[in-house]
């Protein structure tokens, strides 16, 4: 055999390979949602996302869960987005290669790799004790927003990075100033990447459950939140807390819980892509 | 002849590298003036300086005066979004904003504060009359100008910059990225605006300098070979030079 078939065949080697690696993700992922659909999909109905939760796995419902799922998700995504779309700004455009940015940036992205349990222990120390915010879901929300900030600064870079030179030296020359420039030029350009990270940390927020158990959140909350100084728990918390007891109705109640959260979160992800898409084709460059 | 923009003794720097050596010239009022030579000669640099976008290119460094209208624009006092307003700069590769036609055109005078609706349709209307751009886009001012053909978008690149009223306009190979038939439009264009303008353009094109300018400079390798009235560089140059670059002996 020639030296080209041998390549040929090693081409097509690794192209099955390949094929097997992405399915095993693929399967164990359809496995898994699958599993949870059929123990938990029956479970589901009106009463189960409108009850409060009880010592009664049948009589047991999400509504203080979700409810403060939401509560959390707005305020995080209030906090993140103004302090990381600015640092993101301060980075992209206004501290490149100086000494303190240069520290930032290594730092940012450690940040990114701290175990979120680490995040909750420092919720705890600032937010919860010093600030006297008490196990709260103003608490949470700072806690969380800590935890995806480094996602919204990176993408937020990104975005800002991906705008051309030539749209800001056009700027520049119609003797707009910098700000200017950002602001009228290169945020809109930008915005669909952006938003996209926005919502990737914010549905990464909507799945964390240690810090805020770290920071004192409740499994058992026998009243919706109304004002953000209240205590609170969330989907997650809620599963963790079915999961963890020995009475099969629960389990089921926690796939059921699963489902919902996981509607969320894909129903997030999927809003993220579409706005990429939408803005990609608008902005053509 | 009023001379409207003057270089004395310019050298440009960027870090080690000497890029324009010692450049003596003035450039008349309601002219054209071209800038040619080969490439990394300096003649972008040196359209560059009239607006100070050279500021951006962290190891650039300048020795000499540019003066306009008599004045230093390299002074310390000097503020740079002021002086752009009163020379505008059209690029090699059109680079339309990714909003409406109107808000491309609209975007200097916001910019500078202008909010009065009736009074932006005016302007931009004029400055797309200007830019021989209007006939062809009055009914669709809102939508989007990335949906321009590359020379209709040239234009209205010209038309954003004629809006905010300079004195000068500066050109980098405004016709490189066009078709031929968009560059005749483009040239008639500079031909008409000279009127009102004072125009320096670099070209690559030495049928364009000819064609469309009043004078001519020539660089090579960072120094001014040899300026003078087109006519007079096109058929009779000085230095042998400049005759092998225009009749294409290297370049």
């Amino acid at each position: 055999m020639n030296n080209s078939k041998v390549n040929r065949i090693k081409d097509k080697a690794f192209n099955y390979f390949g094929i097997f690696c992405t399915l095993i993700g693929l399967v164990i992922l359809a496995f898994f949602i699958g599993n949870i659909f059929y123990d938990g999909i029956t479970r589901i109905d009106w009463d189960f996302l409108t009850a409060l939760p009880s010592r009664k796995a049948e009589k047991a419902g999400i509504l203080t869960a979700w409810v403060g799922s939401i509560w959390i998700v707005v305020f995080t995504f209030l906090i993140v987005v103004p302090l990381g779309i600015a640092a993101g700004i301060y980075l992209e455009e206004y501290g490149k290669k100086s000494k303190l940015s240069e520290l930032l940036e290594v730092n940012i992205s450690n940040l990114a790799g701290v175990p979120s349990v680490i995040y909750g222990l420092l919720g705890l120390e600032i937010f919860v004790r010093v600030l006297g915010m008490g196990n709260s879901i103003l608490a949470g929300s700072f806690t969380l927003a800590l935890l995806v900030l480094p996602i919204v600064i990176v993408s937020s870079r990104e975005a800002l990075k991906a705008v051309p030179k030539s749209i800001r030296l056009a700027s520049f020359a119609l003797g707009s100033s910098k700000w200017q420039t950002i602001w009228h030029q290169v945020l809109p350009a930008s915005f669909g990447g952006i938003l996209t990270g926005v919502i990737l940390a914010i549905s990464r927020a909507v799945g964390e459950t240690a810090p805020l158990i770290v920071i004192g959140a409740l499994a058992y909350v026998p009243f919706t939140p109304s004002s953000p100084m209240d205590e609170f728990t969330v989907l997650p918390i809620q599963i963790f807390n079915w999961i963890s007891r020995p009475q099969h109705e629960f389990t089921v109640n926690a796939a059921a819980a699963i489902i919902v959260l996981l509607i969320i979160t894909f129903t997030m992800n999927g809003i993220a892509v579409y706005f990429r898409n939408k803005w990609q084709k608008k902005i053509n460059w | 002849m009023k001379n409207k923009l003057e270089a004395k003794n310019v050298s440009v720097f960027y870090d080690d590298f000497q890029a324009l050596n010692n450049i003596n010239m003035s450039f008349e009022e309601n002219a054209v003036t071209a800038l040619i030579g080969p490439s990394g000669c300096g003649k972008s640099t040196y359209l560059r300086l009239f607006n100070r976008m050279n500021d951006y290119i962290e190891s650039f460094r300048l020795e000499g005066e540019i003066l306009i209208d008599k004045k230093n624009i390299y002074n310390k006092n000097i503020i740079v979004e002021d002086l752009r307003k009163n020379i505008g700069m059209v690029f090699q590769k059109p680079n339309p904003f990714p909003k409406s036609i109107f808000e491309n055109v609209a975007y200097g005078l916001r910019i500078q504060g202008i909010k009065n609706k009736a009074i932006l349709r005016i302007k931009v209307r004029k400055a797309l009359q200007q830019a021989a751009l209007w006939d062809e886009v009055k009914n669709d001012l809102d939508k989007s100008a990335l949906t321009l053909s590359g020379g209709q978008q040239q234009r209205l690149c010209i038309a954003r910059t004629l809006a905010v009223e300079p004195s000068i306009v500066l050109m980098d190979e405004p016709t490189s990225a066009l078709d031929p038939i968009a560059t005749a439009k483009v040239e008639k264009l500079i031909y008409e605006l000279k009127k009102e303008y004072t125009i320096i353009i670099v070209t690559h094109n030495m049928q364009q300098a000819k064609r469309i300018s009043d004078y001519t400079a020539f660089f090579y390798m960072g120094d001014l070979i040899e300026y003078n009235k087109t006519e007079h560089i096109f058929t009779n140059p000085t230095h042998d030079r400049t005759q092998n670059y225009i009749t294409g002996r290297f370049g």
